[in-house]
Formats: C-alpha cells, structure tokens, sequence
C-alpha cells in the first residue's frame, strides 16, 4: 500500500504526505480516468507484474488498487 | 469499397468483403508493445466460420439474440461475424457495466447467447443474481486452463467441424440491440436494423474514404456505436486493416500511430484534451527560437488551409508533429460527447483535421458531422447526406429541440412502445438536445432539453439508472437530476448530476447525510458520481401511481432555488 502511494505521488508530483489509503484518488489528485492509466505502467515497472487496463475499473482509492496488484504478485 | 445497396444484410456484406480481399490485412491486435495477431481477410474468415458452425450447431439461427460482452479486441470482430453469418442478432454490451448490470441487459434483451471475456465472466457468476441468467450458451474468451468456468464453453475450442449455412437477412430485420442506457431505470434497447447500418456506413464512407491500406486505429470498445460502424464495418466493407489497440495508455498509443502508420483513429473528448495538453506542454518546453519558428509555421499553416485541409502541405510545413503522429494520419474522429472548439481548432491549426459529429445510439452512428468544407470548430457540422435535421419549436434565438429523420434511425426501444412513441414522433427523433441551425446549415448544439448528462468519455448516465446507490439514505425521500435538467444552460460541457434530499428540517440536518452521500456516491464509477446534493423540505410531487413526478419537482426546485444551493461534495 506504501509503495503504490509512494508512486502515485511521484507520478503526479504531489507530497506522500498528503494522501491516505482511503483517498478518492481522482479527486484527491484532480485526475481524470486517462490519467489514472498512466500510473499503471510506472507500477508494472515497480513491482515486474502486468496490470491490464480493465484492473483499473470501478477502482477510485489507494486500498482497492494495492489489492488488485497484490492479487497479481 | 463493396456497393451496400446490392446487399440486404451486414452479413451479406461482410462475408463478400472477406472473398473479395483475402490477402489484405484486416486485424491487427496489439497489446502495449506486443503484437497479439495479425489477420489477412481470408484468416479471419478461417477463424469465424468454425465459429459460426459451433453456434449454429447449439441453436443460434435467424433472429436468435446473442450478446458480446468483450474489450476492445480482434475476437469481438470475429465473433460479430459469426453471429451476422448465422443470421443472429447482436447484443453488444459495454464491458464497463457492472456484473449487475450486465446480467440486468443479458435478461433485458432475452440473450440466448452470450460470448464474454474471461474476467468479465468471472465477475458475473459471482453475482448473487447469477442463478437467474437465462442464457443458455455462454463462450468465454481467453480462460486459463483447468479453471471452472461454470458452464461456459471455451471461445478457442469452441469450433464446428462442417462449414456452415449463412443465413441471409432482410434489410427491415433487426442486426443489434444496442443500450443507450443503464439499467436502474427503464432501460433503453435501441432495435437497429440491417438497412440502418447499411445506409449509415455508405454515407460515412462517401465523406471519409477508406481502401486497402488504410490502417483505422482501434481504442474505443466496439460495443461504442461510433466504433462499431468506422471501427468494423467501415473499414470491413473497403478492404482496410483495423488495428486493435488493448490499452488506453497514452504512452502506447504514441507507440501504435508510428509503428503501424495509422491513417484515421476515433477518440472521446477527454482522449483529445489529454492529447492537446500534452502537445501544448512539449510546445512549452521548446526553446524561444524554436517555439518561435513553430508558432509561425503553425500560423502560415492556419492560413494555408482555412478553406479546406491540404494534408501534404501541412506534413510538409509541421513535419516533425506529423511524424510524431506516423506520418499518415488523414484524420481523427471525435464523439461520443460534446467537444471544445478551442482543442478542435488547436488540432486543424496543426494540420490535423477532426471529424466532430453529433450523433446518439438511436440515430446509429452520427446525424451530422464536419465535413471540412471548410472547417468548423464552433459546430457539429452538417446533416449527413440523406439525414434531415431540423429545430422543433425554435425560440426567438433560434434554439430548439434538434430531431432528425431518415434511414439511420432506429426501428424502436426494445419492449418499450410507449418510450418509443414518446421519442420517435411522426417518423422523426426527438434527440432531447438543444440546437439551432446556422445558414449554411450546420448545426450547433447549446443544451439538453433531456434529464441526463454525457461525460468527456462519451458516456451517457441517466440519474434514475443510479438512483439505487443511495437507497437508504436517511432521508425522507430523495431523486437525482442533471443540474442542468433544473437550471438550463446554453452548454454541454461540465455536465453535473445532483441529488436532491427531502428532509424535515434544513437547519438541523447534520453532517451525518453528507458522509452517508459521499460513502454511497464512492461505490459508483467515477463517472457516475454526483457532484453535490441539496436540501428539500416539501413533498415531492408524484403521480398515483407513487412515481415522483420528476419534471414537476425540477419546476419547484427552479422556482425557489438556483445553483448556489448545491452543497458540493
């Protein structure tokens, strides 16, 4: 949960310290459903798993997310 | 191109289009920097027609519905042809809906087939309505070995030995049940005919050529009607390859334009905007002198093609942003929402012409679109050839409610005829938008008389289809509206829903309600949320038969409040 947090901040260049497992994270980070895509790659990358697009449906906090890519690990 | 008048069916024409092209390639599939397959014409018939017999041998005939549930990918094509060459009719579902929902269409629409992706089956058996689906053959794509798949059949095994019979269809037969809307309300299964596909698609292609060689490239799911027409049958029909791209991610699209030549792709607004803020960003990030000279050719660019495009000329004067895109795009397409003239006009000025129309489930693909002749970044553009458009009831200003009429449009709702007379009136479509038409016959569009909203990613929500995500609400009653169903504006962009809460006392309601809305509105997908709820203290207005009467309630609310009472959320 940590390091998808850690990522998600780097990407979109926001301080870790602002965001919280429970977060919405499209509104927290004023992002749209495209731009949440592109974090995907920098988790593939991160953590050497394939997340295809449809992982990122009906997911909108940080919780959900670490969830699905725990699922694949 | 194949002359659509000489064929009754989409069948008929698809499977003359295989004979005619083999060696062409048709599909492409790529999935981030892989290439999954690549399809001759003459291939993809060698995969579809052991396909149709396996169907034909469990029972899919004339009319038999049969549903897709599917991302965007070359087994959705394939499978489509199937079911058009076993004279089935089409049910394609957005794979985006929730398992709920999908069983709600599959029991909906009376699939007696179903051919779904792995994971989206998955989903659906562990719904707790799964027990009920009717449907009585289910093909799953993609499965991993040895894995339960209750009932279902696998898509690649799933082959018929012989060859099998094609069915021939009329013109006036039904080819697709298409939902333009969800399920929590009434939901609205647009019956679309052979004719209408037929017609629509040779209309488009006599205003956007297509021929073997060209390379349409694939993002939007194809259940999308604007994807299933130039994203299937268009490209179909001409002999040219349609390249399936598995992700939306920005950084591999780029990739898919250079490394197969795309020379036409559809996107939704919010796809566009992202691409123009990304170019606008490069741009910034240029040094002077080059920003300089860049702008200046942009301007000599602009200045070069106001009457109409002149695509060598722009490659030649932007080369460098021309190659970025592969050098051969002739043109995108935009739809599915309403677009800012300001991102279609930066595009035009870069010498990246885009089709935007206006177009609804109902009317099949578009009802106008630009044609570039010249080009217009303030309108919808003009009435398809053999569509009429008009403005019914125009006020002082010109605007009015936008109906259309002609061989696109849809026969009716699926078990529906009430909504279908409502909607279809004297032969022509109330589209429940706002319009009005310029001299020179284009159309603009500047409201919604209609209670819904459309999002930058071209979906449309309907507030009753989410009403149920806050049953229980601690309120005396409540109901969902577009803000701009209560308060019209002369806009189609940021779109809002609302919840209106009738409670006893204003004054006293705590913030227990807003943390019970926003844990409720957070169960829905980000695009069905609502912004913002406000307070009511009188009845809501309701017919005997206990419906809230919602047109009423919007005339109270209007009345007494204005938009300063939403308390965002």
């Amino acid at each position: 949960m940590d390091e998808v947090m850690q990522l998600a901040a780097g990407h979109f260049k926001v301080p870790r310290a602002e965001l919280a497992p429970g977060d919405d994270f499209f509104k927290k980070l004023g992002i749209d459903s495209l731009q949440a895509l592109t974090l995907l790659s920098r988790i593939e990358n991160h953590f050497h798993i394939e997340l295809p697009d449809y992982e990122l449906q009906g997911v909108t906090d940080f919780c959900t997310l670490a969830a699905r890519i725990h699922a694949r690990l | 191109m194949l002359d659509l008048r000489e064929y009754s069916s989409l069948g008929g024409a698809l499977r003359v289009a295989l004979e005619r092209w083999p060696d062409e390639i048709c599909l492409i599939e790529a999935d981030r920097e892989r290439e999954n397959c690549r399809l001759t014409y003459r291939q993809f018939k060698e995969k579809a027609l052991p396909l149709a017999r396996a169907l034909q041998d469990a029972g899919l005939g004339a009319g038999t519905r049969t549903a897709i549930i599917m991302t965007n990918q070359s087994k959705w094509l394939i499978s489509a042809y199937a079911i058009f060459h076993c004279g089935g009719v089409l049910v394609p579902l957005d794979y985006k809906l929730t398992p709920r929902e999908h069983l709600q269409l599959l029991a909906h629409s009376h699939a007696e087939f179903l051919i779904i992706e792995y994971h989206l089956w998955r989903a659906v058996t562990q719904e707790p309505g799964f027990s009920n689906l009717q449907t009585k053959t289910v093909v799953v794509t993609e499965a991993p070995a040895n894995t339960e798949l209750r009932g279902a059949k696998r898509w690649e095994e799933f082959r018929g030995e012989r060859e099998p019979v094609f069915i021939e269809r009329k013109r006036s037969d039904w080819a697709c049940i298409v939902y333009s809307s969800g399920t929590g309300g009434r939901p609205k299964g647009c019956v679309m005919t052979h004719e209408n596909y037929l017609e629509q698609c040779r209309t488009l292609a006599s205003l956007f050529s297509f021929w073997p060689g060209v390379r349409y490239l694939s993002i939007l799911p194809t259940n999308h009607a604007i994807d299933f027409m130039i994203g299937f049958i268009g490209p179909f029909v001409c002999g040219a390859t349609v390249v399936h791209l598995r992700t939306l991610r920005p950084e591999f699209i780029r990739e898919a334009f250079t490394r197969y030549k795309i020379t036409y792709i559809t996107v939704v607004p919010m796809i566009l905007k992202n691409l123009e803020r990304g170019l606008r960003e490069r741009f910034a990030a240029l040094p002077p002198g080059r920003r300089k000279m860049l702008d200046r050719l942009i301007a000599a660019n602009r200045a070069l093609t106001r009457g109409r495009p002149r695509l060598w000329l722009s490659r030649l004067l932007l080369r460098s942003i021309h190659q970025a895109f592969g050098g051969n795009l002739r043109a995108m397409f935009v739809g599915g929402a309403f677009t800012e003239p300001a991102t279609l006009q930066f595009l035009y000025d870069l010498g990246i012409p885009v089709g935007n129309g206006y177009g609804l489930t109902e009317a099949g693909t578009v009802i106008t679109v630009n044609d570039f002749k010249p080009f217009r970044a303030d309108t919808v553009g003009k009435a398809l050839p053999g569509t009429e458009v008009r403005i019914v009831n125009p006020g002082a200003d010109g605007v009015g409610e936008v109906a259309a009429r002609g061989k696109t449009i849809m026969s009716h709702y699926l078990d529906d005829p009430e909504m279908t007379a409502a909607t279809i009136v004297d032969g022509w479509l109330m589209t429940g938008d706002l319009g009005k038409m310029d001299p020179s016959g284009h159309l603009q569009l500047l409201g919604r008389k209609k209670n819904m909203i459309v999002t930058e990613g071209g979906k449309n929500v309907y507030p009753e289809d989410i009403e149920n995500a806050f049953d229980s609400l601690n309120v005396k009653e409540f109901c969902v509206f577009a803000a701009n169903f209560i308060w019209p504006q002369r806009t189609m962009t940021g779109e809002q829903l609302v919840l209106v809460a009738r409670v006893d006392d204003a004054a006293q309601t705590s913030s227990e309600l807003r943390s019970q809305i926003t844990e409720r509105n957070r169960q829905l997908p980000d695009f069905k949320r609502i912004s913002g709820y406000f307070l009511w203290t009188r009845d809501f207005p309701r017919t005997a038969s206990m419906k809230i009467k919602r047109d009423a309630l919007a005339a109270e609310v209007r009345a007494e409040t204005d938009r300063s009472a939403i308390i965002l959320l």
